[in-house]
């Protein structure tokens, strides 16, 4: 049966926008936001490409404590340009995991989120947004020697292009059932591929093949979380309370690439295979 | 895209300030600042080219018959409807209104 209670006191995490996804993570009265919109660092290059820009282009950078230790989250806006990087908003993540490195190579633990809501890189800022986001990648490889990086993709618009290489460096990944996580969007996998191969307004297809619970049965992402903020919160306490895993999924790519080696690329390919295909053989 | 900008008649700066809405597609963003006093300035970027009226009306028609309080108003608009910018500035209006 249903629980209306339950029900009535879920608070999506999703309908979040950036800002307010930071402010729900971070305990209470700790949220400190680095370049705020009101010092306007903006893209110098939308505008004169006839696009209106964001006073934060579109990335919150907010540190703060989660479980009273000190963390920043780096939250991109899935509205604005449908979350793509930029110059500015990539420089303010990759800034943001250096001084969390340099925090920690001083002893002061602290730890970093990535909510990721993007379709990579903005393509009206081309090198620029690419070397952004090499910056970011280096710098989650840098500060996870240290302390966990927890990448979450809630959704709605997914993580994909080099920002979904960003979310295969972080030491855990959290998901939503709404997230999409994969290297190329849907539309581009088409373009290449065919309408026969792979329908980008076939929703259902879409999901199960890169949704979030496909993700995690494919071990592809460490967590499978409901929509609702306090769980979301709850799971990457959760993850920080682990410390650094074992081995990071990134530094496994050669097991991964002979599992792939396996797949007959021959019939269309089914959620449950690549299930298979990942998990490898079961002992 | 255009950049539009606007004055109007106005009583004393608020103290706080606020940022409401986003950049995304119907919608806009909007910064408010406490202004110079007696002033109130808007300044509009908007991807809709040729809405100067439409923007004056709007803004004439909200502070008609009130002194607005003194605000650097920074509007990035991103297709809005008129209903849409009503609703957000009503919401930062009221945003600072609570400092």
């Amino acid at each position: 049966m249903t629980d209306s209670a339950s029900l009535l006191n879920k608070h999506s995490f999703v309908e979040l926008g950036a800002r307010q996804r930071a402010k729900a993570l971070l305990d209470a009265g700790t949220f400190r936001e680095l370049l705020d919109p009101f010092q306007r660092v903006m893209s110098p290059w939308l505008a004169r490409q006839g696009v209106v820009p964001q006073a934060d282009d579109g990335v919150v950078i907010a540190k703060g404590s989660l479980d009273g230790l000190p963390v920043v989250i780096a939250a991109i806006e899935g509205a604005f340009q449908g979350g793509s990087l930029g110059e500015v908003g990539g420089a303010k993540i990759a800034g943001a995991l250096e001084l969390a490195a340099e925090d920690n190579r001083k002893g002061i633990p602290t730890r970093a989120v990535l909510l990721l809501e993007t379709g990579g890189v903005r393509l009206q800022e081309a090198n620029l947004g690419l070397a952004a986001i090499a910056d970011i990648h280096a710098a989650i490889v840098d500060l996870r020697q240290y302390q966990p990086v927890v990448g979450v993709v809630a959704g709605s618009v997914g993580c994909f292009g080099g920002m979904s290489i960003a979310a295969g460096l972080c030491s855990y990944l959290l998901v939503t059932q709404e997230a999409r996580l994969g290297l190329n969007g849907p539309q581009v996998i088409e373009q290449e591929a065919g309408l026969e191969e792979y329908d980008s307004r076939d929703r259902p297809f879409i999901w199960s093949l890169t949704g979030g619970e496909q993700r995690f049965a494919s071990g592809l992402v460490d967590r499978y979380v409901a929509d609702d903020a306090a769980q979301i919160r709850q799971q990457i306490g959760d993850l920080f309370k682990l410390g650094l895993p074992t081995r990071q999924r990134s530094q496994q790519a050669d097991l991964y690439l002979q599992r792939l080696a396996r797949l007959n690329a021959e019939p269309q390919i089914e959620p449950c295979v690549v299930r298979d295909l990942y998990q490898g053989e079961r002992s | 895209m255009e950049t539009l900008s606007f004055e109007f008649p106005a009583g004393q700066p608020p103290r706080g300030r606020t940022l409401v809405g986003c950049v995304g597609s119907g919608d806009l963003e909007v910064l408010i600042e406490p202004g110079q006093s007696g002033k109130l300035t808007i300044t509009v970027q908007t991807s809709v080219n040729g809405s100067e009226q439409r923007w004056q009306h709007l803004f004439a028609r909200m502070f008609e018959g009130q002194m607005p309080a003194a605000m650097d108003i920074d509007i990035h608009d991103f297709g809005a409807t008129p209903g849409v910018v009503r609703l957000r500035l009503e919401q930062g209006f009221e945003e600072i209104g609570h400092d």
